[in-house]
Formats: structure tokens, sequence, C-alpha cells
């Protein structure tokens, strides 16, 4: 008894708390290690690698050659081309859809919700290789269209840029509606009947209001697309069929046909350190939004 | 069908007929993304080298020559087995870790959720070759235990985000009466707190499952020969021609992750 008095004196406790609490900080430990030796021991390893001449000795040669080879200027030009015009769809085809689905009633949504989850549970090579079957020469897309006489010839609908966007866009189209369904959801809706009782027709109210408040997930779902699309590489490999090339399918051949991993290195870091840029500046950017809608409040 | 039109759609008196064109294009939208990966199921069961739709003749040849082959079989089993042991991997580590960080506020919490998080930002190519280049020192190149540990590392961030997000909706104070009432701590973890997040630890363990099933890229440098996954396999036979064996193999998976999902809405009913 007499003990336990003294134990609750003040830095006893404090004492007593700080080992519990890392302890429990400790539980984190096998999890980080993880991470640690899997990932981020290698991708520094491969950063070193990155920095290596052939011979041995450090240099920026990788560097150099990735800065004076028109051909890596043109993979990091397709690379961006194919991101922004895959988020830039995806917006166009997301929005509608995200903005009616936070109209419907929840029994509806939820169903139609269905439709948004189950492309996103399925398989990312199934879905690639149902483009294939589909946008084949000899497949279904061409094959009713020549039968409707909307067209003569079969229409190059797949191994081409076509046929990688369509693709792409197949598969990202969940990860920016998600989002922004969830945000549009928590708009309230007494500011559209607000906007409405201060004479704004809904058009103007959709504009003026409606939208700014989406933003913030409008942002958050492009940026996950976009960065996705940074460093994709299965759906371009199948359905580009070698004419549309991005940069991590142009580290994949560096790695499986030369061998040549200071080559290789130096592609990973600069995406890398493309994708944490644009992560920083979009992070930046949904927080100023966040900030005006505040205001707005 | 015409009071419907007229009728409002929203509070402001939008009405019906006003947002056909909404509905029009929304419908498009639903139709572009579900309808795809749905008609392979019924080409799957065409016996013509081009999967037609509808098939003119039916049959079964795909699924034979999927379920016929030791190849493909092997692939399979190893998917499985991979999947499974990075969802026992993953789910208890992460969960320890999502908790362990929620409950002591030590000043590098922050920190070490942003190195738990890496995994989803850096690139997968990246990733697979930095995994490629260690295990070839290692060892452990076309071993289960290669697979198993770099995707149980990929679902490490699936984890601790949905059990981080049921700890915070999760009232703590009731372990602190558990511990109050003398139970020690992980026997409040594990009678108080864990019944009432296991939906979300279960979610994520299937989220982890299917992490590593599906996973394309590492599996395409670090697994091979006896231990190649499906998807790589499939990726494989994809990149050279269109073998319409993998029409059958798309529709057991679809097939499969629905049965899954369908496991996880049940099991969510029961819990509320």
């Amino acid at each position: 008894m007499a003990a336990g008095a003294a134990a609750l004196h003040g830095p006893a406790l404090a004492r007593d708390a700080r080992r519990e609490r890392a302890r429990l900080f400790g539980l984190s430990l096998p999890a980080v290690l993880l991470v640690l030796v899997i990932m981020v021991v290698p991708v520094g390893w491969l950063f070193w690698l990155s920095f290596l001449a052939d011979d041995g000795s450090l240099s920026l040669e990788h560097y150099r050659r990735i800065a004076q080879h028109p051909s890596y200027f043109r993979i990091f030009r397709t690379t961006f081309e194919v991101s922004l015009a895959t988020t830039g769809i995806c917006i166009l085809l997301g929005y509608p859809l995200a903005y009616l689905l936070s109209q419907l009633p929840r029994r509806w949504a939820g169903l139609c919700l269905l439709a948004v989850l189950l492309p996103f549970w399925t398989s990312l090579l199934v879905r690639t290789y149902a483009w294939l079957v589909l946008l084949q020469r000899q497949g279904l897309i061409n094959s009713w269209g020549m039968e409707l006489g909307l067209w003569q010839e079969p229409l190059p609908l797949v191994h081409n840029m076509a046929g990688t966007l369509i693709g792409m866009v197949h598969i990202m189209l969940p990860f920016l509606v998600l989002p922004l369904y969830g945000s549009m959801r928590a708009i309230d809706r007494d500011y559209l009947k607000a906007a409405a009782n201060l004479g704004a027709g809904p058009t103007r109210a959709f504009w003026l209001v409606f939208l700014p408040l989406s933003l913030p997930g409008l942002v958050a779902g492009a940026t996950i697309v976009f960065i996705l699309c940074l460093g994709f590489y299965v759906t371009p490999a199948i359905l580009g069929g070698g004419r549309v090339i991005m940069v991590s399918m142009r580290i994949a051949t560096d790695i499986e046909l030369f061998f040549n991993w200071g080559a290789a290195s130096a592609l990973g870091v600069i995406l890398l350190v493309l994708t944490l840029a644009f992560l920083y500046a979009a992070s930046r950017l949904a927080r100023l939004d966040r900030m005006l809608g505040g205001g707005a409040r | 069908m015409i009071g419907w039109l007229r009728r409002p759609a929203t509070d402001t008196q939008v009405t019906h007929g006003a947002r056909l064109w909404l509905y029009l294009v929304a419908g498009l939208v639903m139709i572009f993304l579900v309808v795809p990966s749905l008609i392979v199921i019924p080409m799957s069961f065409s016996a013509s080298q081009y999967l037609e739709f509808p098939p003119r003749e039916w049959s079964l040849r795909w699924y034979e020559s999927y379920f016929g082959s030791r190849e493909w079989m092997r692939a399979t089993a190893t998917s499985l087995k991979a999947g499974v042991l990075t969802m026992l991997v993953a789910t208890p580590l992460g969960t320890l870790a999502a908790y362990g960080l929620f409950v002591s506020r030590l000043r590098w919490v922050g920190a070490m959720m942003l190195l738990l998080m890496t995994p989803i930002v850096v690139p997968l190519i990246l990733v697979g070759i930095g995994v490629f280049y260690a295990y070839v020192r290692l060892g452990l190149v076309n071993s289960l235990l290669g697979i198993v540990l770099a995707h149980s590392m990929l679902a490490l961030p699936l984890v601790v985000m949905i059990v981080t997000s049921a700890l915070k909706s999760f009232d703590m104070n009731q372990e602190m009466v558990a511990r109050s009432l003398g139970a020690s701590r992980p026997r409040a973890f594990l009678l108080v707190t864990l019944p009432q997040i296991r939906f979300a630890v279960f979610t994520s363990a299937l989220l982890a499952f299917l992490a590593s099933f599906d996973e394309v890229i590492v599996a395409l440098f670090i697994s091979g020969g006896q231990n190649s996954t499906l998807t790589r396999n499939m990726f494989l036979a994809l990149r050279d021609q269109i073998d319409p064996t993998i029409a059958a193999i798309s529709t057991v998976l679809i097939v499969g992750t629905t049965l899954l999902l369908a496991l996880v809405q049940i099991f969510g009913r029961g819990q509320r």
C-alpha cells in the first residue's frame, strides 16, 4: 500500500507514462522495419547507383545522357502527355457522374456506386485484356461499327495512343470519382438553397457555389490519377503496342534487355523526384482551396 | 413519364426533364466502366480463336486450356499462396503499427506514418527494380518468401490507413475503463478495442490479399520459374499475343473477386 502511494508521485508517474508510450511506439517497429528493408534501402541503393559511372567512379554521366539525348526527352514528353490527357478525360467523364451520384437519394447512389466499385476491384490485367479484345481489328467495336455502316475499314483502336488512353481512363476513373463523390456528399446543401434564395438560377448557383466547394475533392482525385499515371506500366505496355513509350517502360527495358542499372536508376530517380514535386505542389494547392472555402463561409 | 420529367429533382426546382442530359452522360460513363469487364465473361465461352460476341458456337475449350495446364495451375497456386501469406503478414503488422502510432503520442509519430505511406507514392517500377536488385544479393529472387515480403510491404499502407481511420471513430476511453478495471494494455486491446474495429481489420486483410494477388509489376521482376505468379504469366502472355485462355482466367478472377466482396458485405451487415 505504501509502495503504491509512492508510485502515484508525479515524476514517477510521468516516467511510467513515457515508458508506456515508448513501448506502444515500438509496436510499429516491425512494419517500419519491413518498409525500410524492402523499400527504402533498395531504392536508396538505386539512388546511389544512378551516380556511378560504368567504371565505378562518382559521376553524373547517366543524368547527362538523359539531358542530352532527344529520345529521353521524347519519353518524358509522352509520359506527361499521356498523364495529362488521362487526367483531363477522367475529370470530364468523372465530374458529371460524381455530381449526379451526390444528388441521388442514398439508396440509388449506393447502387450506382457499385458501377464504380466493380471495375475498381477487378484486376487491372483483366480490364486491360478486356479492352485489348474489344478494340482489336476483328474486335467487337470494329465489327459492330462496320456492320452498322459507321465506318468501312477497321479503325486502328489499339496498339497506339488511342488504345492506351481508353484503357488508362477506364482504370483511373474510379480513383477520381470516389474521392470527388465523398467531398461532394459533404457539401452542405443549404449553401445552394441560400444561393437560390438570393436569386441565383441553378446554373449560376452551380458555377459560383457548388463547383468551388467541390474543388478540394477534385484536386485530390486528379492528383492521385496524375501521379499513378506518371508511373504507369502495364496498360501502356499492352495497349500501346510499343508505340507509346512511357518512362516506366524504358526503365524496364533498360533492366531486362541491357542490364543497365545506372541508366535505369537515374530514370527512376527522376520519375520519383517529379512525382514527389507534383505531390507537394498539389498539397499546397489543395490547402489553398480549403482556405478559400473557409473564407467563403 | 411526362409527369416525372416535370417533377423537381432538387430543392432548387430543377426538373428531371432539364437534367436528362446529366442522366444520359452519367449512364454512358457507368456503362463504359462496367461493360468491358463483364463482356469478357460470355466471350470466354466462345469456341472461336477471335472471341466473338455473342459467340456463334459455345465451348469450354479455353477453360480446359486453363484448368488443364500445369503451368497456369502452378502460377495460380503461387498467387493464392502469396496472397494468403501477404494477408497474414501485412494485417497484424499494419494493425499493430496503426494502433501503436495512434495511442502513443510521441514526437516521431508523424514521420513514422509518412514512412509507412511511402510504398503508395514511390512508382512501382522503381520499387520493382530496387527490390530485384536487393533480392539478387540476398538470394531471394524467384522465391515465395521474397514475393510475400515485397507484397506485404506494398499492402502495409492500405492496412494502416483503414485501421487508423477506424481507430479515429473508436472511443479510446473504453480502453481506459477496461484498464482501470485491472486489464493490462494487451488484454484491453484484445477484449475491448479489437472486437470493435474488427470490420476494418477484416476489410484491410481482404484488401491486402487482393493487393498481392493483382500485383503485376514487382512480381514481373522478382518472381519466376517455379514461383511465377498468375499475373506475371498473364502479362507475359498478353504482351506477345492475345491468348483466349486469358478470357477464361479473367472470368474466374471476376467471379472470385465478386464472391469475396459479397462476403465482406454479408459480414458487414452482421456487424451493424
